[in-house]
């Protein structure tokens, strides 16, 4: 349980970090909070010849709204997110995620960025990405490039991050008015990742829901979104019916494996139970409702 | 010699701090400012740390052990193998039970992550770099997993060594897998009384594989000083006494050469009482390189490889009358001990004291016959905060009570008070061999069913089961057997299992006592002072307690099996008795009265009807400077005592939870602990042994499982799925109390560590079945994980 040999780097600067990733390709890894590096590291299922730690840059963290989209830098940790304002106004399920996210010794390091770059399908917050249609700023000495979350995610540990790019900014659409959202986590316990999850955001307008998205935590290969989940409430009233409807296209969708939190059966199962909660409420959150 | 102003009897007394008193722990000062030594904060000069290449297959034929690549390793210095031990026959070890399990493995690997190699380097990193460079060659054989099909004839030979042996030091077996038999009670009447009983019941019970996972890990340094020839060893050992014995034993040097140090411990909870190849690997190394050598285990190396517990298949059965009687008690157990016998019971116990199967209830017959197996699986077998074998035989009967009363359509509750043994039957001798010595088991359920409104729970669940709803109540009403033991039925290694104190009043009237048991959590040095305050009248705040050191303390058996209290606290309180006898002499001397017109008041003898007095603290210093003729100088004494029997703590739990019947969530609402210890010496370190004893009893009902899938890959051997409840997931605990004194013990103290654990887990299971009880459910596995109680819901339909 000890790491292999590193050399640490400590950049002030986000072109620092993009010219040390340059430089050491494939033998460099970004350390943010370390909450999933450093336990593989741990493990020796990661040996990175450098590490490359963001941490004394100022400029990726923080939280603000800019021309309706709530723009959160990569290095803010769970536990920012939690305390925020903005985001317990307008985008609850983010502070909402984190509280469930292991405990606050995890919480206070952990980044939410490091959540969504990490690639590992228990990570929470890449399925709330997915629903929140939210899109990530990668940058690399070249430049700099926009992506949706719901084009990020390829497999276990693959995504669309380069060798040498960083992940500085999460750009999440200001939810409008009349939306409501929920994130249902079930797990064996303080600590332990999703049995299954789900996150649902879906608007209402004049009893009738206009708008809704919802995605899968940790039965999949990565966050999954299910489309077919969101069709199956979109246009209704979302009554009793639809949710189940919704939940038998997320129970459809899923693909998750047997492991120590429960056969394939069970964790399908609470696929759909989580996501029956989780439109539940989310609609009775839906402002006005 | 009287103190102005005069303090009354009862400020006397609350300045001594006595047994009684609810006086904070005196060791949380250190610990709560992180200021505990425990084994990994033991740094010495020109320290190497060790670590282990282990096994990748549960069963498999060493080929070759290549250590070249990482003998090249910086900071590495050798790597060691059973071929280097071979010469000094340190390759193999004797283990507690009469078996022999491998340091290093010989020529073949028994189970996953079995240690093959020790790496010793200059740190921990090098040594892990070293361990990822050996390279060793295997050639698979067939696994064994299944302890049921341990004993079949076509099953794989895990222990070619003892092959042949018509035995491995616990009586004769009849199979290469096959460890011993063990028979207990009349069979005949037995099977007499099941043949004609109107109601039998039975069930297969088992109780998995956990370990005790303890916070700090196993570990020590071991040091040998090449100038005087003498081997220091530093660990984590409940009992570092035998320990010492131990080493000696297998390496031949004198034992006045051996010095055994157990420093502060994180929990031991029996993982700390075995002999590991930690141990012998870092001696040895220290013996090659003239450098202390340090081990410390990782969690995954804890969980996988150093003692786990029970392990029991256990089948049950109960013979009763129709108005729910017993009349006969039935098991019959597979005792997976996995692939080598290292469990940790007296010498005589194979099966530990499981035959307290009879549990609180008067059953006029029985039998029991359980047999030991190896499988391809970690070694181990030690009781989890438990008294050997306890919890196992407590959670059989607590279960198959609740089983028959869903049988006879009777009440939990009544058919446990149908069937109590009853104030008058003490001591009582039940009907596999054991003399119960006090209890009061009607009291404490009427209590426990009063403080909970048993009647208005059993009314809110009938409501409940009509409208769908799934709530439970679970009832344990346990006997436990601790404080061994006796030394005509109790040994280790030869070892009688007495206990011992010393103690040591000093001239200005504070005290010194040595124990040789070792506290690791429990907050002995707390609660021996508080029996020495009491018995000498010297302020508890006076009396330091120390214990670990085999240079320094009397010989012990150790702490486990709920035995300090029972053992070396009653030796203490005969040490303290002999102190005072010595000081009654001391006070007639000086008073110039006669010893038979002393009497002892809170912290003095005064000479009977008059104000003439002397207070100890005046005799310790006339101890040292005016004793009468013929008497030595000194206030110094020690006592080994040897219990006449074990002592049998009892209580009664009630569990209360609700079931979200779509996800298998188990709400704990509602826990009610009656404990009764006999004398309660500090009310505050009862609260916490019980407190910490049913979040333990609740982790092992709710998640702690060690398996292993059909190739012998153990599964879950980290606190990732490991499940060690947190302050999130622990329920509320209710506590409360009966006090039914032991007769036997010298203060009347039974014991009280392991109680929550052995009566809470069947309380926690009881409570589940129950909430399913009204469909026909009569046994559910643990641990009761959401993913198997959805199973039971799924498969009953209750969850669309
Ligand atoms: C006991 C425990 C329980 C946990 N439970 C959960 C849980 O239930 N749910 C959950 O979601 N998580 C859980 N986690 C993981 C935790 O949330 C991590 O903090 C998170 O997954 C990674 O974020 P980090 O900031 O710690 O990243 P790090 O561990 O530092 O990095 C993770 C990966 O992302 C890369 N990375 C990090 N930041 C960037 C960036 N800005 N640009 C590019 N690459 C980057 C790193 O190079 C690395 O490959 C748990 C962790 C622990 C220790």
């Amino acid at each position: 349980m000890t790491p292999g040999v590193f050399e640490y780097h400590r950049p002030n600067k986000v072109e620092d970090v993009l010219a040390l990733l340059a430089e050491f390709g494939d033998d460099g890894k970004v350390l943010a909070g370390g909450h999933s590096l450093v336990p593989m590291m741990k493990l020796r299922l990661a040996e990175p010849a450098h590490i490359i730690d963001i941490n004394a840059i100022a400029s990726l963290r923080g939280i603000r709204e800019e021309e309706g989209m709530i723009v959160i830098g990569a290095a803010t940790t769970q536990a920012e997110i939690m305390g925020s304002d903005l985001l317990n106004e307008k985008c609850r399920i983010l502070p909402d995620a984190a509280a469930l996210i292991a405990d606050p010794q995890v919480r206070n390091c952990g980044t939410i960025g490091g959540n969504c770059a990490n690639g590992d399908p228990g990570n929470d917050d890449p399925a709330i990405m997915l629903a929140l249609n939210a899109s990530y700023t990668l940058q690399n000495q070249a430049g700099q490039r926009q992506i949706a979350a719901r084009e990020f995610y390829e497999a276990v540990y693959t995504t669309a991050l380069a060798e040498d790019e960083l992940l500085t900014e999460i750009h999440v659409p200001a939810p409008a008015k009349g939306t409501g959202m929920s994130y249902q986590k079930i797990k064996r316990k303080v600590g332990d990742y999703a049995i299954a999850a789900a996150a649902v955001t879906l608007s209402m307008s004049a009893g009738q829901c206009t708008d809704a998205a919802v995605a899968l935590t940790n039965v999949g290969d990565t966050a999954l979104l299910s489309l077919e989940a969101a069709e199956a409430i979109k246009g209704s009233a979302v009554d009793a019916r639809a949710i189940d409807r919704a939940a038998d296209a997320a129970m459809a969708d899923c693909e998750p494996v047997e492991d120590m939190r429960g056969t394939v059966e069970y964790r399908t199962a609470m696929v759909g139970e989580m996501t029956r909660r989780a439109i539940a409420e989310a609609l009775s959150r839906v402002a006005g409702s | 010699m009287s103190d102005a102003p005069e303090l009354t009897l009862e400020e006397r007394e609350a300045t001594i701090g006595g047994i009684g008193t609810a006086r904070k722990r005196k060791e949380d000062a250190r610990f709560i400012r992180g200021k505990g030594n425990y084994v990994d904060d033991i740094k010495l000069p020109g320290m190497l740390h060790g670590d282990f290449v282990r096994s990748s297959h549960a069963h498999a034929l060493i080929k070759s052990i290549d250590t070249e690549e990482a003998l090249k390793v910086d900071g590495v210095l050798a790597v060691i193998t059973a071929k280097d031990l071979e010469p000094l026959s340190l390759h193999w070890m004797p283990t507690l039970a009469g078996d022999m399990a491998a340091v290093l493995a010989d020529k073949k690997v028994h189970f996953q992550n079995q240690e093959v190699a020790f790496v010793v380097a200059a740190d921990r990193y090098a040594a892990a770099d070293g361990v990822q460079r050996v390279d060793v060659e295997y050639e698979e054989l067939p696994p064994l997993i299944d302890p049921k099909r341990a004993l079949d004839d076509d099953a794989p030979v895990i222990r070619d060594d003892v092959a042949e042996n018509d035995e491995v030091g616990q009586g004769s077996r009849h199979h290469p897998n096959h460890i011993f038999e063990w028979k207990v009670g009349d069979k005949e009447a037995t099977d007499a009384a099941f043949e004609t009983a109107d109601i039998r019941i039975r069930e297969e019970i088992a109780y998995p594989r956990c370990h005790p996972s303890p916070l700090e890990t196993c570990g020590c340094v071991a040091s040998m000083d090449a100038v005087n020839g003498k081997l220091t060893v530093y660990g984590t050992f409940q009992a570092p006494h035998v320990v010492r014995t131990v080493v000696s034993l297998i390496t031949g040097l004198a034992e006045s050469n051996i010095r055994i140090v157990s420093p502060d411990i994180g929990g031991g909870f029996g993982n700390k009482v075995g002999a590991y190849p930690g141990y012998v690997c870092a001696a040895a190394a220290s013996i090659v390189t003239g450098h202390p050598v340090k081990w410390i285990e990782s969690r995954i190396d804890n969980l996988s490889t150093t003692a786990f517990a029970r392990d029991y298949h256990m089948t049950g059965e109960l013979a009763a009358d129709k108005d729910g009687k017993i009349l006969a008690v039935r098991a019959n157990v597979i005792a997976d001990h996995g692939a080598f016998n290292t469990h940790a019971q007296p010498m005589k116990w194979p099966a530990g004291l499981f035959n307290i199967v009879t549990g609180s209830y008067n059953i006029p017959v029985g039998h029991v016959e359980v047999n030991g197996v190896f499988t391809n699986k970690a070694p181990g077998g030690v009781a989890y905060r438990c008294s050997f074998r306890v919890t196992e035989a407590a959670y059989l009967i607590e279960r198959l009570v609740d089983i028959l009363a869903q049988k006879t359509g009777i009440d939990k509750a009544e058919i446990r008070l149908r069937n109590f043994v009853q104030p008058e039957q003490f001591p009582y001798s039940s009907c596999l061999g054991w003399e119960y010595d006090s209890g009061d088991y009607p009291t404490a359920l009427q209590t426990a069913m009063q403080a909970v409104d048993y009647a208005g729970l059993r009314k809110e669940q009938a409501e409940k089961r009509d409208k769908g709803e799934l709530m439970g109540i679970g009832i344990s009403t346990f006997t436990e057997i601790v404080g061994a033991g006796p030394v005509r039925n109790c040994d280790i290694v030869g070892l009688g299992m007495f206990d011992s104190c010393e103690i040591r009043v000093h001239p200005t009237g504070s005290v010194i006592a040595r124990l040789g048991t070792k506290s690791q959590g429990q907050g002995h040095e707390t609660t021996f002072a508080q029996i020495i305050a009491t018995e000498l009248g010297i302020p508890s705040d006076d009396i330091t307690i120390e214990e670990g050191d085999t240079d320094t303390a009397p010989y012990g058996l150790g702490t486990y099996g709920s035995r300090s209290t029972p053992v070396a606290g009653a030796a203490t309180a005969r040490a303290a008795r002999k102190i005072k006898d010595k000081a009654k002499k001391i006070a007639a001397h000086v008073l110039e009265a006669s010893e038979d017109d002393l009497e002892w008041e809170v912290d003095r003898f005064r000479v009977a009807g008059s104000d003439i007095s002397m207070k100890m603290k005046d005799i310790a210093m006339a101890a040292y400077s005016n004793v009468p003729d013929g008497l030595e100088h000194g206030l110094e004494t020690t006592d080994y005592y040897n219990p006449p029997n074990f002592t049998y703590p009892f209580g009664a739990y009630i569990c209360v939870v609700d079931i979200d019947r779509f996800t298998g969530d188990v709400k704990v609402r509602r826990f009610y602990a009656l404990d009764d210890c006999g004398t309660r010496i500090n009310p505050m370190v009862i609260d916490g042994q019980i407190h910490g004893g049913l979040a333990e009893a609740y982790g092992i009902a709710m998640g702690q499982e060690i398996s292993y899938d059909e190739t012998g890959n153990v599964l879950g051997a980290s606190l990732m799925d490991y499940f060690l409840p947190t302050s999130v997931e622990t329920p509320e605990w209710e506590t409360d109390f009966t006090v039914t004194p032991c007769p036997h013990h010298p203060i009347g103290a039974k014991g009280i560590g392991e109680s929550p654990n052995v009566g809470g887990v069947p309380a926690f299971t009881n409570a589940i079945v129950d909430a399913f009880a009204h469909h026909g459910v009569t046994h559910m596995p643990m641990p009761h994980t959401q993913a198997k109680v959805w199973q039971t819901l799924n498969e009953l339909g209750l969850n669309k």
